[in-house]
């Protein structure tokens, strides 16, 4: 496993030694990478299956997201503090520990002060302790640089999947039942109600967006908007 | 040395547009029938279908810089508009033309690389994703009404059904043979007692019943079918396995329990079949290449019809199983291969010396 995903980006920059580029550079690059360049989602192509499962309304996606991104945060801060300590055969099943204490801790927090949110996402919430791309950038950053940067690049990577997740959900939520952010006090708190939209009364749903099938059409047309982007710029 | 040599050269087939106006030619009858039987309405979605299709397939060629005119012209997306629609039903409001037309071209085609690269019968996949997503629209059968009778809409009330809806669909409305057989099975009524009232195999023959646009008249579409066999559009390997297994199996179970099992004439005649047989899943793009590949795969479409039709969570299924044997497609084809010259079936050479000494 760890084999492949040193092979999945070869030109990432992180893999392998510290680069030499001035500090400024170093951490732009970070930033880009997690948001566009190396996106988890659309250019990676790791942690589909929460992607797909829960990105039924944009407020899922968004709950989802949110909760990845402190996981991510926090095991990139504790990887790379304790890469010292690790050694090479043993670093899988240390990742996989740090993350699963994480998950365990989001996972009780959610349970305590976000409960409609923690029952709507359901057994996605501790099955991020399995997304690839977590233990991902714990073996190609984390485990390769210093703190600070490590922790950097993960809330950049989160960021960058949170956003992907939020604009799926809306998607595949504005096609398949003509909301936006449905049920956003509900689930996240009376402060997020401004979120809620209704775009269409009376709309009958073009169900298939809602079902599995509708987030793989999705999935596939924002990956092709992305090479679009791409392709304009160059 | 560059003039033609004289042997007996093997014809080509026919050219892509040509073969294209030979599939809309031989499907004709069965719409124009379909339109003539359920008025006005039918004729909007028709053309509103072609329409879109054109339209879309022209947006894809021109997004992947392909020469527009010239794809258009070749005709493959007038075939998948005018198949897709005669399997809408005929009453639907334009809305499901359109998304079923960019379903079809966007998803189903031009996302693959365009004409013969789709993994998927284009049509199909519309009309699947059109009756997963609005199961209500799709499944309001209408009475046939025949443009010369007194109870079919005039034009102007047929734009507004397009357009807006009916206003009264239980008055128009009604179940098809299929819907019947199903509630007549799930409500233990028994389908001795239940058919007759509902299923007329000459009626059925002709078409003369609720249904999709084009999908009724049974008669029409074999001729049709028979046409396209004929003239070598269509090989008849797929036709004649599809209709010959599913007849089979309904006349097996039939004749174990003929109160739970239709009998061979009812899934022959009623609902898609014989559309899907000659039409959709003859489809040279999305069917195996070689003749034992395809007698497998039209075998398994019809397998999976009885198999939905009697078991399913859907009263029709020619679409399902058309798409499922799809998928199975390039296994087929990756296990039923013809031999090579000079090689087993299992493709190691033959050799020559050891067939000398067998012989001696």
């Amino acid at each position: 496993m760890s084999e492949a995903i040193r092979e999945d980006s070869p030109d990432a920059p992180d893999a392998g030694a510290a680069p030499k580029q001035p500090t400024g550079q170093r951490w732009r690059r970070i930033a880009r990478d997690g948001l566009w360049d190396n996106n988890v989602v659309v250019a990676q192509l790791l942690a589909l299956c929460p992607l797909l499962a829960v990105t039924s309304t944009a407020t899922n996606g968004l709950g989802l997201g949110v909760a990845t991104l402190a996981v991510m945060v926090l095991s990139g801060l504790l990887v790379s503090v304790l890469r010292g300590m690790i050694t090479d055969p043993v670093r899988i099943p240390v990742f996989i520990l740090l993350i699963a204490t994480l998950v365990t801790l989001v996972d009780l927090t959610m349970e305590a002060y976000l409960n409609p949110l923690y029952q709507a996402l359901g057994l996605f919430i501790p099955l991020i302790v399995s997304n690839c791309a977590i233990l991902g950038r714990a073996e190609v950053f984390a485990s390769k640089r210093p703190p600070g940067e490590a922790a950097f690049d993960g809330l950049m990577m989160g960021l960058g999947f949170t956003a992907i997740l939020v604009v799926l959900g809306g998607v595949r939520e504005l096609l398949g039942s003509g909301t936006l952010f449905a049920d956003a006090a509900l689930m996240l708190g009376e402060s997020f109600a401004f979120l809620e939209v209704t775009l269409f009364d009376n709309y009958s749903g073009f169900l298939l967006m809602i079902l599995p099938p509708g987030g793989f059409i999705a999935l596939g047309f924002l990956m092709a908007g992305k090479r679009i982007i791409e392709r304009g710029r160059s | 040395m560059s003039e033609p040599i004289a042997a007996p050269h093997t014809r080509a087939p026919l050219a892509l547009p040509a073969l294209m106006q030979q599939v809309l030619l031989a499907a004709a009858p069965a719409t124009l029938f379909g339109v003539w039987l359920y008025g006005w309405p039918a004729l909007n979605l028709l053309l509103i279908t072609l329409a879109t299709v054109v339209a879309a397939e022209a947006l894809c060629l021109r997004l992947s810089g392909r020469p527009v005119a010239g794809g258009v012209r070749d005709g493959s997306a007038l075939v998948t508009g005018l198949i897709l629609a005669m399997s809408l039903p005929p009453w639907a409001p334009w809305w499901i033309a359109v998304c079923g037309g960019l379903i079809a071209v966007i998803v189903g085609k031009g996302v693959f690389g365009g004409t013969g690269q789709n993994l998927f019968n284009p049509a199909m996949v519309a009309r699947v994703a059109l009756l997963v997503a609005f199961p209500v629209e799709m499944t309001r059968w209408v009475e046939p009404a025949p443009l010369t009778a007194a109870a079919s809409p005039g034009w102007l009330e047929g734009m507004r059904i397009t357009l807006f809806g009916h206003s009264d669909w239980d008055a128009v409305t009604s179940a098809t043979t299929l819907d019947a057989t199903r509630s007549a099975v799930s409500e233990g009524t028994g389908l001795a007692a239940a058919l007759p009232e509902h299923f007329d195999p000459w009626l059925a023959l002709l078409g003369y019943a609720p249904g999709s646009l084009a999908e009724s008249s049974a008669l029409l579409l074999a001729l049709g079918g028979l046409y396209l066999i004929v003239r070598r559009v269509i090989s008849w390997d797929i036709p004649i396995t599809l209709l010959a297994t599913l007849a089979a199996i309904s006349a097996l179970a039939h004749t174990i329990d003929p109160e739970r099992f239709a009998d061979p004439s009812l899934h022959l005649l009623a609902g898609s079949t014989l559309l899907a047989a000659f039409f959709i899943a003859t489809d040279p793009t999305t069917s195996p290449a070689t003749r034992p590949g395809r007698i497998l795969f039209a075998a398994g479409c019809a397998a999976i019809i009885w198999l939905v039709r009697t078991y399913g969570g859907y009263p029709e299924a020619t679409a399902f199983a058309v798409l499922l044997m799809n998928a199975a497609t390039p296994l087929i084809d990756h296990y039923v291969r013809p031999r090579i010259y000079g090689r087993s079936r299992l493709g190691t050479p033959l050799s020559a010396q050891r067939k000398k000494q067998e012989r001696s």
